[in-house]
């Protein structure tokens, strides 16, 4: 070991050159393709001089359409980081069998499944979310942006932050090895001592106020910008299923936060929340992040049965079956995900009384979610159906997700559950809901929604194979985890000693290399329908023969979504103005306020990023500063006045009579 | 004041659409009648502590827990100005469901915190 002078500790707090992982092949791999991607990037960019338009289009943009893309975006890259994980973990397992130690020593090895769980849940599942979100729901109730137009890109930005914080983790020092819900003791000073921890941290609480803040964001947007005549039963579903998503962001993700505080207290300043002395209770931590656990996994999946239900009633050609008890179910669902928080751990010690209650109330959130399955299937009988993208999407979305419906029941009854908890089954049966619910409907989503972001569909071969790949990687992958799990295997294991199960890991494994078919078919697709562009436009702006009003604008809409806000008289309102023969208006524009983008966003974030990151390295110096440069940031932005601009009414003729000659090409 | 600053919204030129229905601002009295309340729910429990009143610990905690309640209910009345027809109801309804979800998460976790030991061992044969 180097000695470092005294100053070594005032300038880089606990950071050493030992804290780079140098000693680990993979990484050091890694970090070079990264440097040199990265670099191509960058170069690429700056040869096509593209830094302005990225600064002022993008970067910048208070459009809630652009930011959505820009979700979206970001839930791809770290989709990517999150599977290279999973395969990781699944190529470990397959051959760390009777001595063999496989090639991820163990601290490598927890490492990697600490931060697939975290990537997954909070840098991809709700990056894609709030994605979808904000770039439909403004569109679907007749509005021209959120109700925060500079919170939005804040927002976002704040999101950014966190994964950049855990993505840096990754090359300087180390990552969390505690799990994806960091339990204390374990994640607590005394048992993790490592910067690892503190990445987990200061990543997740730099993306929490990212994630309540958009959600404060969509639940003003919803309640109070909805067009004229949308009275709340005539909500689309999808808004609806936002609406609910985002009032339990407002209500869970502080909780988080708190959370979350208390342990950094325990670890920064030796206060004793967690710890097993001075009445500390690591229980305590365990109920809390679950309180706030559980509605996260409805944040994500609500959503997910909004973009179902669109799907539906679109490709089948009707209305959707019991809208009404679509949305009652929804909210139904709302309040329960606050009442079972307990199964997540039922063998920590709690009596019969308290099991049973948290087994029953389970078990009931199974009866609104059922009744949404037979909605989409009576949507269907006798319903004209496409089986496009989307469609096929929902099919195996319903197959599936009864699947993981039914193990998670079974896991609800707390006998059961004292057998099969901690093992792989738990791991299967979270994916198979997380996978066959969220990240199909997501799947969905992009399908349904891509031509309207971007004015082109999305190429449907690549879209097919990926899909097939995607569905059978699932069950190839997942199928044997349940065996394993039933069998007693736990969770979290780097090697194993008995050869007989070897083969249900070299199967798993098998489903992990198909769904990588499936990620790198979805990227083809991509890649190939932007080549191919032209023979896929989407000259009417409606080409699914939607129902809601995001499709009565053109593809790409306008900056102002709406040329007039548009009056509803009756749900699923774009259907309905297309009945009733709706003549779009032609002349008569006036000019459109509109709120201004600004750069406040990405500097504030980028300085509470960078707090983040000396808060982990024990940096005070830079911490102190870069605090007071976020709260001087926040001020000066307050004294901001130029936030808003008309856009003259002769651009916006401009803009809809350039409509009106693709429309009349159409 | 916070309803003529909203510029920068896109749907401000609806005019004062966001004003019509929105919540109602206080008044010089409400807000003299706000901050005298909270100074007396404030002034209370401190001299319930400073000069022992009640001679009771746990019972001096409980009483101030309910004048931090009611000093809740002031703060939310005449500072945030919050009553049943604010907002189309829309502030009631959201107070309604985050007293659900506290009442929940606190009492929830009384219950499964005080029960975390029902099935433990006695603790002479726990220590093996």
């Amino acid at each position: 070991m180097t000695s470092y002078p005294e100053w070594w500790k005032l300038v880089f707090g606990r950071f050493t050159f030992e804290a780079l992982p140098l000693h680990e092949p993979i990484l050091v791999a890694t970090f070079g393709v990264v440097v040199l991607g990265g670099l191509a990037l960058l170069v690429l960019i700056t040869r096509m001089k593209a830094w302005g338009y990225l600064w002022n289009e993008w970067f910048t943009s208070v459009d809630h359409k652009k930011i959505g893309i820009m979700y979206m975006i970001l839930g791809v890259i770290m989709l990517l980081r999150g599977f290279a994980d999973a395969l990781m973990m699944r190529g470990q397992q397959a051959i760390a069998f009777a001595g063999s130690e496989g090639y991820l020593p163990p601290h490598h090895y927890d490492q990697i499944f600490t931060a697939h769980g975290v990537i997954m849940i909070f840098f991809v599942a709700m990056p894609f979310v709030t994605g979808l979100m904000n770039f439909v729901v403004p569109l679907q109730i007749g509005a021209r942006d959120v109700a925060f137009p500079f919170l939005n890109n804040f927002s976002f930005w704040m999101t950014v932050g966190g994964a950049v914080l855990v993505m840096t983790s990754l090359f300087i020092g180390e990552f969390a090895t505690t799990g994806w819900l960091a339990y204390p003791p374990l994640s607590g000073a005394a048992y993790s001592p490592g910067v690892g921890m503190d990445y987990y941290l200061w990543g997740l609480q730099v993306a929490g106020v990212g994630t309540t803040l958009s959600g404060v964001n969509l639940v003003a947007t919803i309640v109070k910008m909805r067009a004229p005549g949308m009275d709340m039963m005539k909500m689309p579903v999808f808004t609806w299923t936002s609406l609910c998503t985002n009032v339990l962001i407002v209500a869970t993700f502080p909780i988080l936060a708190a959370t979350l505080a208390l342990l950094t207290l325990d670890r920064y300043v030796g206060t004793n929340f967690f710890t097993n002395d001075l009445g500390g209770n690591p229980m305590m931590y365990v109920n809390l992040i679950w309180i706030w656990g559980h509605p996260e996994v409805y944040i994500l999946i609500l959503p997910a049965f909004g973009i179902f239900s669109e799907v539906a009633s679109t490709f089948c050609g009707k209305r959707l079956f019991g809208y009404a008890s679509m949305v009652y179910a929804t909210v139904v669902i709302t309040i329960l995900s606050y009442l079972v928080w307990l199964h997540h751990f039922f063998t920590m010690g709690s009596g019969a009384s308290v099991n049973s209650f948290f087994g029953i109330t389970t078990m009931i959130i199974s009866i609104p979610t059922g009744a949404k399955i037979f909605n989409w299937l009576f949507t269907m009988y006798r319903g004209r159906i496409r089986f496009e993208l989307p469609m096929m999407w929902l099919v195996a979305f319903m197959l599936t997700f009864v699947i993981g419906g039914m193990t998670g029941v079974m896991l609800a009854v707390p006998p059961a559950d004292f057998v099969l908890h901690n093992s792989l089954f738990l791991v299967a049966h979270f994916h198979n809901v997380i996978i066959g619910g969220v990240v199909f409907g997501i799947f969905a989503g992009i399908a349904y929604w891509f031509p309207k972001a971007f004015g082109f569909r999305l190429e449907p071969f690549w879209g097919k194979l990926s899909f097939w790949f995607w569905v059978v990687g699932f069950y190839v992958a997942f199928m044997p985890l349940y065996v394993l799990g039933l069998m007693g295997v736990t969770r979290r294991l780097n090697r194993f000693e008995d050869p007989s199960l070897q083969i249900w890991f070299v199967i798993a494994a098998i489903g992990a290399v198909l769904i990588l078919f499936g990620i790198l078919c979805f990227l083809i697709q991509i890649a190939v329908s932007i080549i191919r562009r032209d023979e896929l436009r989407d000259t009417t702006g409606d080409p699914w023969d939607g129902r809601t009003l995001e499709w009565s604008t053109s593809s790409p809409p306008p900056d102002y979504n709406f040329a007039f806000t548009p009056v509803i008289h009756d749900h699923d309102s774009w259907s309905d103005m297309k009945k009733r023969g709706y003549q779009r208006p032609l002349a008569g524009f006036r000019p459109i306020h509109m709120p201004r983008n600004t750069g406040a966003g990405v500097i504030i974030a980028g300085l509470a990023t960078l707090c983040g990151f000396a808060l982990i390295w024990h940096v005070w110096w830079l911490a102190a500063l870069t605090f007071v440069g976020v709260v001087a940031s926040v001020i000066t932005h307050s004294f901001n006045y130029d936030r808003d601009f008309h856009i003259p009414a002769e651009t916006v003729l401009r803009e809809e009579d350039s409509r009106s000659k693709l429309l009349a090409r159409a | 004041m916070s309803g003529s600053q909203n510029h920068a919204e896109p749907h401000a030129e609806h005019g004062d659409h966001g004003d019509a229905h929105g919540a109602p601002h206080g008044s010089l009295r409400g807000y003299v009648t706000g901050f005298v309340l909270s100074v007396i729910l404030t002034a209370i429990p401190f001299w319930l502590v400073m000069n022992d009143v009640l001679g009771h610990a746990t019972l001096t905690a409980l009483v101030i827990m309910g004048f931090a309640a009611v000093q809740i209910v002031v703060h939310m009345v005449y500072f945030l100005h919050m009553n049943s027809r604010s907002e189309g109801g829309w502030t009631m309804m959201a107070l309604i469901f985050t007293i659900i979800i506290v009442v929940i998460a606190l009492s929830g976790s009384l219950w499964v915190m005080f029960h975390l030991n029902a099935n433990m061992m006695p603790s002479d044969m726990h220590r093996m």
